[in-house]
Order: C-alpha cells, then sequence, then structure tokens
C-alpha cells in the first residue's frame, strides 16, 4: 500500500520541532522509527499532512544512569535497549522483554517511546514498566512534567500526552538487591494476546509483591487483589497461596472475545501467565539479593 | 522540508543519489529506480520478512520504512552479498542444503541470517529461531533452512 503524500520534517533540535508542531497543530505527526506510524497511515486510519522526524534530535537520544534511575532516551531503539550493558546490568527483565519485542526488523528500527506513545493495547512495554513504577518525561515548549507510567495510558490509542508534547526519556528505577522483576507472555499472533509482569520486593525480609497485566484490556491492569492477597506471603509458600487468587482475578477481568483469542481463554492465559512471571520475579530477587550481598 | 527531495546513502556499496518523494517508501525506491527487484513486498504489515534489507547492518522492513530515512545509511540488498559472482557464504550455505522452495522468503531469510551471523557468529540454536522468528515461509521450509543457518555457526 503507498502511502498519501505528506510534507517531511527534518528537525535537529527540540526548539525546531516545537515550532513545526506549534505551525502545524493536529495536521502533523511526530515519528522515530515508524513501525507503528506507518502501518496506519498505510491502512488508512490516520492521516497527517506534515510527519517531523525526530532521529535527529540529539536532545532524545542516549542511555543512561541518573541516580537510582535507568534512563532511556526517546529514540532508543528495542534492540539498542535490548543489547544494553546498562539496561541489562540495572533493569534485566526489561533487557529480556526488549528482545522479546514483535520481530528483529521491528526491534531494530521501533522505540520504546513511539511504542508507549502509540498505546496500541496488544504491546509489551506497558505492564512491565508499571510494575517497575518507571517514569515518562514529557516536554513542551511550556518546559516538562513526568507522568507515572500506571497513569501515562488512559485507554487503547489514548494517552496522558498533550498534542504539543513529546516523550523525552523513560525512568526505570534500577532494580536493587532483593528485588526481582518478570514478563511472560503468550500469543498465536505477532502481538501478545496476554502479558503478564511481576515484581518481588524484599524489604527487612518481608516480601511484597506488584503484578500487573498487558494486552487483555485497553490499558495496563493492576492486579491489586491479588497484591494484597500475597502480601508477605513468603516466595515458598506462593505455589500453595498464588493459583486461587489468580485464577478468581483473572477470571473477572473484562476481556472481548476476538482474534487473539476468546475471553475466556484469555482469563485463562492471564492466571497460567501471572503465576510463572511471578514465580521468575521471586527467582530473580534472590539471585539479585546473593549477587549483590 | 519540500518534495520532492535528494537523498544520498550507501547502496550494495555504491553511493547512490535519488530523488524522492516524502511519501515514497524504501522497498518501492529499490524495486523500482533501483531496479533491484530481489527485495519482495508480501505482507506490508511488517510480519512476513519478505522485504528484508539491512541497514546499517540490521534487518529492517523495507515495506515500512520511508526512503528518505535511509539519507546517509548504508543499505544492502540481496544483490549485494555476492563479490565478484561469487555467492556469500550464507547464500551457498542455502544453496547447498536446498534451504528454499518457492525462494519468495529467500532474501528476506538470507539477509536476516547474514546480520544474525554478524552478531553473533557462533549462535546457538535456540538464537537462530529466535532471530528468524519473524522471517515466514510459507512454504514451510524451516528445517533445510534451519540447517542451512546451523552449518554457519
Amino acid at each position: 500500500m503507498f502511502l498519501i503524500p505528506f510534507t517531511h520534517h527534518r528537525p535537529v533540535s527540540l526548539d525546531e520541532v516545537f515550532e513545526t508542531l506549534a505551525k502545524h497543530g493536529d495536521d502533523a505527526a511526530v515519528y522515530a522509527g515508524g513501525t507503528e506510524l506507518l502501518l496506519a497511515l498505510k491502512a488508512r486510519v490516520l492521516r497527517y499532512e506534515h510527519l517531523i522526524d525526530l532521529k535527529r534530535v540529539k536532545e532524545l537520544s542516549g542511555i543512561r544512569i541518573e541516580g537510582e534511575e535507568l534512563v532511556i532516551g526517546a529514540l532508543a531503539t528495542h534492540h539498542q535497549i535490548a543489547n544494553n550493558d546498562l539496561v541489562q546490568a540495572h533493569v534485566p527483565a526489561y533487557a529480556a522483554l526488549s528482545e522479546e519485542i514483535a520481530n528483529i526488523r521491528v526491534r531494530a528500527a521501533g522505540t520504546l517511546a513511539g511504542n508507549l506513545a502509540f498505546a496500541e493495547p496488544h504491546s509489551d512495554p506497558p505492564s512491565l514498566l508499571s510494575a517497575m513504577d518507571a517514569t515518562l518525561i514529557l516536554v513542551s515548549s511550556g518546559g516538562k512534567r513526568g507522568v507515572p507510567m500506571r497513569e501515562f495510558i488512559l485507554s487503547d490509542f489514548t494517552t496522558a500526552r498533550e498534542e504539543n508534547e513529546l516523550i523525552a526519556e523513560i525512568r526505570i528505577p534500577v532494580t536493587a538487591a532483593g528485588e526481582g522483576f518478570a514478563y511472560r507472555k503468550f500469543g498465536h499472533l505477532e502481538r501478545p494476546a496476554v502479558g503478564a509482569s511481576a515484581g518481588c520486593v524484599m524489604r527487612g525480609g518481608k516480601p511484597s509483591y506488584r503484578l500487573w497485566f498487558g494486552a487483555i484490556g485497553d490499558r495496563p491492569l493492576h492486579a491489586k487483589e491479588i497484591e494484597d492477597a500475597i502480601a508477605g506471603v513468603p516466595a515458598a509458600s506462593l505455589p500453595e497461596a498464588l493459583p486461587k487468587v489468580a485464577r478468581d482475578f483473572a477470571s473477572g477481568i473484562s476481556t472481548a472475545s476476538d482474534l487473539h483469542g476468546s475471553a475466556d481463554y484469555k482469563q485463562h492465559l492471564a492466571s497460567v501467565l501471572i503465576q510463572r512471571a511471578l514465580a521468575a520475579a521471586c527467582e530473580a530477587a534472590q539471585s539479585r539479593g546473593a549477587a549483590n550481598a | 522540508m519540500l518534495d520532492p527531495t535528494n537523498i544520498r546513502f550507501v547502496l550494495n556499496g555504491a553511493e547512490t543519489e535519488l530523488t524522492v518523494d516524502a511519501a515514497e517508501l524504501l522497498v518501492d525506491i529499490l524495486r523500482g529506480p533501483c531496479k533491484l527487484k530481489g527485495t519482495k513486498r508480501s505482507c506490508d504489515v511488517e510480519v512476513c520478512g519478505a522485504c528484508t534489507v539491512l541497514v546499517d547492518g540490521l534487518p529492517v522492513s523495507s515495506c515500512t520504512t520511508l526512503a528518505v530515512d535511509v539519507e546517509g545509511k548504508k543499505v544492502t540488498t540481496i544483490e549485494g552479498l555476492s563479490e565478484n559472482g561469487k555467492l556469500s557464504k550464507v547464500q551457498q550455505a542455502f544453496v547447498d542444503h536446498a534451504a528454499m522452495q518457492c525462494g519468495f522468503c529467500t532474501s528476506g531469510m538470507v539477509l536476516a541470517t547474514t546480520a544474525l551471523l554478524e552478531q553473533k557468529p557462533h549462535a546457538s540454536e535456540a538464537e537462530i529461531r529466535h532471530f528468524l522468528r519473524g522471517n515466514i515461509c510459507r512454504c514451510t521450509g524451516y528445517v533445510k533452512i534451519l540447517e542451512a543457518v546451523k552449518s554457519l555457526v
């Protein structure tokens, strides 16, 4: 499918991006990898008169550590993130997730920021970034603000980002000693039918857990009832404590039957995947505790 | 930036300058003005891998890449792998293992394999399967393809 003609802009600074955005308003869209936007343009789902390529805006590039946070610039591709030493060392679960996104061509071109901004529900990163309590830094000509990942996606294809704002960076708290995270997913198609993210956080010998689902609804879903039910339960006792609450919670998730599977199949996946994710997160927390002891 | 625009890039080792429209896709300029028909268009949604080309050594879907976005980059298509009429190691391994049936996916398979071996010369079977997961062979000739790639690591 061919694309409907547009004017292409190639700014080299954020100021220039904001100028172009201000001039063209909602006739303009920003992009970097284009892996989601170009598909939507080809399918005629979206149409823009102006496309603004962000790839030469240096302020948006780089992956670095600042204090207790890993900072991923908006231009970092999934492939760069997956293979970055800092990401692998400081947020290993996210590096592993990155390596499993779509296929190598999408990972080579697509960026994490683009993925989040697009907010396609069948996406891998949001649930794990929610469990890890990541923050998105949004910039506009008026300044910048931080939005927790947990609040960023409002519904399918809708986020807290204003039209004149860009995602500048994603800040993920470094996984500390005694903490572990994991992501598990399943699907028959390119995108996950259901994703499950889990965190195990040991504080003073007492574990607490963070559990989030992705792809099954129109935004990341916090499994707070499961978290509350297993709070303080030692990891070794989870195989007894978790299955029933996981099943009960999953069977109550509101989801539709679609190409990815029937609603009850996806609820079943959610129950199985959250148990696997939490087991992996607990194992990661134990080995991270040992490594840093 | 006004259309049409000039792009300069290295195509299969040769400095190339082309005038393209901003909305033109890489696959169309390769198969059109560049007359390189080895790059195939198939699913058009980045799933099948038939349109795979390497941009700065990494596989991308040329069906979903703007031509203007290869400005300043190195693009390798299946036509750029052989040297002086001699097949590349990957191409030769695919021939030796009869790792193709209809051949439509082969350009993408060979290019993806080339990129994999560049990154991981001793890739394990699991790594090969993971990397090639996004290249679909609708003849389902995966076993031969896997054998060809495994012969190279």
